[in-house]
This record gives C-alpha cells, structure tokens and sequence, in this order.
C-alpha cells in the first residue's frame, strides 16, 4: 500500500444458508497485509459475529479459501495489493459449496466426492514384507509429483464450472488425488479407482475449461491428472474387450 | 460480464467451442433441408442459392465457416490434450486453433466476394 | 457422459476432422464462380464417392451433435434421465434423417 492511513472498502458476505447480503466495511490499509488480516481485522474490531474459517495462516492447512473479488484464493497467501481493485474489495464464500454462515461454507460435498473418487491407498502387501523401493525419477513417480501437494482447500473445486453445473461432478481435486493413487505402483486397486473415476459423476464430465489450474494456488494441474484419467479409462475400455 | 474466475484463455477457448458447437447443431437442419431441394424443388434451392449473393448473407457465410473451422481446431486441441501427455502449451494451442480458423474462414471469404 | 458416449464423440470426431477438411476445401472451390443447383449436382450427382464422403460425414455429425446436444442441454437445462436419452435420440434421429435425405438429393437420386 502506498500510503498507510488510507482506509479499504471491503464488502463482505453476510448471511446463512438460506439468504444474504453484502455488508460494507472500511478498514485500515496496512504494509504486507493478507486477506485474512484484513477479515481477521474486522472480527476483531468491527463484528465479533463475523464467521470464518482459518487455522496454519501459512497456506499448508487449505481452510482458509474464499472468493476474493469473484476469484477463489487461499486468504492467508494472498496480499491485499496484488488483489485490490480500486479501493474496493469483496469477499464471499467459496463458490459450489453450501454456506453454513457468513464466510464459512460446508465442505462435505467436496470431501464426499474425495472419498466417492477412491482416492485412497489400497495396500498390496503385509506389514512383513520388505517395504518397496520406489524409484524417484520413475515415470510414475515423477507423474505422482505433480499432485501431491494438494492442500484440500476446494479452490479448484469453486473455480470449476463443469462442477456448477453438474452436482454429481466429482471435481478436480477429487479425481487429481485419484490419479496419483493410480500412479502408484504400491497400489493393488487400480480397477477400483479407475471404475470410481469413470460413472456417470467421473472424469469424462471435465471439459477442460482449465480454471482449476489456474487458481490453484499450489500451481498444481487437475486439468492434466483428468487426462490421464480419462485416457486410463479409455485404454481400459479397450483392453478388457480385447 | 465474464465473471472474474473465468477469464483466461482455456476458459475462453471452452466456451468458444461450446458456441461454435451449438450454433452448428442449430444451423445443420436448415444446411440438410436447403439441399434436399434439390430433389423436390429445384427452382426454390436457386433462389435460395442466387440470395447468397447479398453482402449481409457472404458475412454469415464467413460466420459459419469460422464457426466450423474454430470448433475443428479447438477440438484437435481438445483430443490432443486428452490423448497426448505431452501437450502442456495448452494456451499456445488454444491461441493457434483461433488464429488458423480466422485464416481458413477469411480465404473463404475472400473467394465469395 | 459416460464411458460409452465419451468414446462415441472422440471416434466421430476423429472420423470427421479429414472430412472437415475435405468440405471446407470443396467450400472455397465451389463458390469461386458462384452457387446454382446445376452446379451442386454438376459435381456430385451420380458419383458413389461423393455419396460415402457425405453419407460417413452426415452419419458421424449426426451422432457427435447429437451427444454435444446432450451434455449442452444437461448441464444447461438440467435435463436427466428418460427426458435427456429421449431428447438426444429424438436429435440424432431427426439429423439422420434430413442429413441422408441431403446427401441423396444430391448425389444418389
């Protein structure tokens, strides 16, 4: 900011799950300050009934996501400077998910979904066998790499469209992490995964819109895990006729 | 107003092909029904055919070229993403499937006029 | 979208990207000296070849529209169910329909 004592008008979604509005607020501008400083700001001095969700303040726990003026970023993470659109800013719930009050939203259906898409471990080995060497530089590996960082914090999952318009839409996060369990040479349950992955909710819905890559705000790419997904999905479509 | 969240190529490019798309599904039927005349009423298809002389008309013919040859780029782009692992250029892809539809649409044009 | 409309569209598209091509050069070819019935059928009536170029194109287009029609009207009008497969059949059949009786006025009959 440029000067210190300049005041921001920040617009913030008030309301429960059944309606709402936008309350406006002027806080103070400070050097280095983060969305959530500037909502935590307002909990604080102005309405100690406003909701909202945070917890590392680090952008490794993923609780902190909003929309910030129409784009959905992580609150902690992101400096008022590089976002401010004027002198205004509006804060909302994240798109695609039900809001439980004010800021905060319901995220189960973006963990349902996580658990529907058979994104989890399914062993292939006791704990007396040796553990398994995994190469680093494997192709599986290296593919595994480029969505682990997930952080779970639904950006993508509000910045997806095909998600707005298809409820039964597993969404990018989902169907990211089951691609790196398909890539994982430890896993016994590759069919489970790719059979959760390729119904009717499933990786053939995206439509490569990409907004999940781009908003991400760990730089990861759901649009190219989907892909894989669904080139997976393909191939063994032809290989069980064949 | 394009809401913030989907301002950027990709997103661009998706709803460039879902239009282009529809608009050919839409204009298919009055394409397959104007030919058939030519079985039943050949007298009415050139008259049809002698209107398509009219600048306003040429324009929409560029339109529909355009419109045809965008989606066929955009979904070469498309596949290529889907089959190929390789193609992380998506904008660049995007950018050249608009930039060659313009290309084919306009030499088209420039041979009706 | 499932497993077997997913394949379907990407096989009919694949199916018509030479054939695309193929058309739009016989567009900017044919409207050189202008448009006429005689001309059209000048150049396609009687031939085989022309009959399966189109034929396989209109067949293909037919399915592709049909199913990009679906996912358009699912997703935009939340259709679902037997209204959606009703919907999708009733475009596939009807663009079956008039596209094969195009391509036979023009090239067949």
């Amino acid at each position: 900011m440029s000067t210190k004592q300049e005041d921001i008008d920040v617009s913030v979604w008030r309301g429960d799950p059944h309606s709402g509005n936008y309350e406006n607020f002027k806080v103070p501008a400070q050097e280095s300050q983060t969305i959530l400083d500037v909502i935590s700001w307002i909990q604080q001095n102005q309405d100690a009934t406003l909701s909202y969700r945070f917890a590392c303040r680090v952008g490794m726990c993923g609780s902190c996501a909003m929309m910030v003026n129409g784009i959905p970023r992580w609150t902690c993470r992101t400096h008022l400077n590089k976002v401010l659109n004027g002198n205004k800013l509006v804060v909302a719930p994240l798109r695609n998910l039900p809001v439980i009050k004010d800021l905060v939203t319901d995220m189960d259906p973006f963990f349902d979904k996580w658990i529907a898409a058979e994104g989890l471990h399914h062993p292939s080995k006791t704990r007396l066998d040796p553990i398994e060497e995994i190469e680093p530089k494997s192709i599986g590996r290296v593919e595994i790499d480029t969505g682990i960082e997930c952080i779970n914090c639904s950006i993508c999952y509000a910045a997806c469209d095909t998600v707005t318009n298809n409820s039964d839409y597993l969404g990018p996060a989902a169907l990211q992490r089951a691609w790196t369990v398909y890539n994982d040479v430890k896993d016994a349950d590759k069919q489970t995964v790719l059979d959760a992955v390729s119904g009717d909710g499933g990786c053939l819905n995206c439509h490569s819109q990409g907004s999940c890559s781009v908003h991400c705000p760990n730089d990861l790419n759901p649009m190219n895990a989907i892909a894989g997904l669904k080139r997976a999905t393909v191939a063994s479509l032809f290989s069980r006729k064949g | 107003m394009i809401r913030p969240h989907r301002k950027h190529s990709l997103w661009l490019a998706y709803i460039l092909h879902r239009i282009s798309g529809f608009c050919l599904a839409v204009f298919l039927p009055f394409h397959f029904y104007l030919l058939a005349l030519a079985l039943t009423e050949p007298d009415r298809l050139d008259g049809f055919l002698s209107w398509t002389d009219t600048p306003i008309v040429k324009l929409a013919e560029f339109g529909l070229v355009f419109l045809l040859a965008v989606h066929f780029f955009g979904g070469l782009r498309l596949m290529a993403l889907e089959f190929f692992p390789w193609s992380t250029s998506q904008k660049t892809l995007a950018a050249l499937a608009i930039a060659s539809a313009f290309l084919v649409a306009t030499i088209f044009f420039l041979q009706v006029i | 979208m499932n497993i077997r409309l997913y394949v379907l569209q990407r096989i009919t598209a694949l199916i018509m990207a030479p054939l695309t091509l193929g058309h739009i050069a016989v567009m900017i070819y044919a409207v050189q000296d202008g448009l006429s019935a005689s001309e059209i059928l000048g150049r396609t009536q009687g031939s085989i070849i022309w009959f399966l170029f189109y034929g396989t194109f209109v067949v293909a287009v037919s399915i592709h529209a049909a199913i990009g029609v679906r996912v358009i009207v699912s997703e935009t009008f939340k259709f679902v169910g037997f209204t959606l497969d009703a919907f999708a059949w009733f475009v596939l059949l009807a663009m079956l329909f008039m596209g094969g009786r195009a391509v036979l006025a023009v090239t067949l009959l």
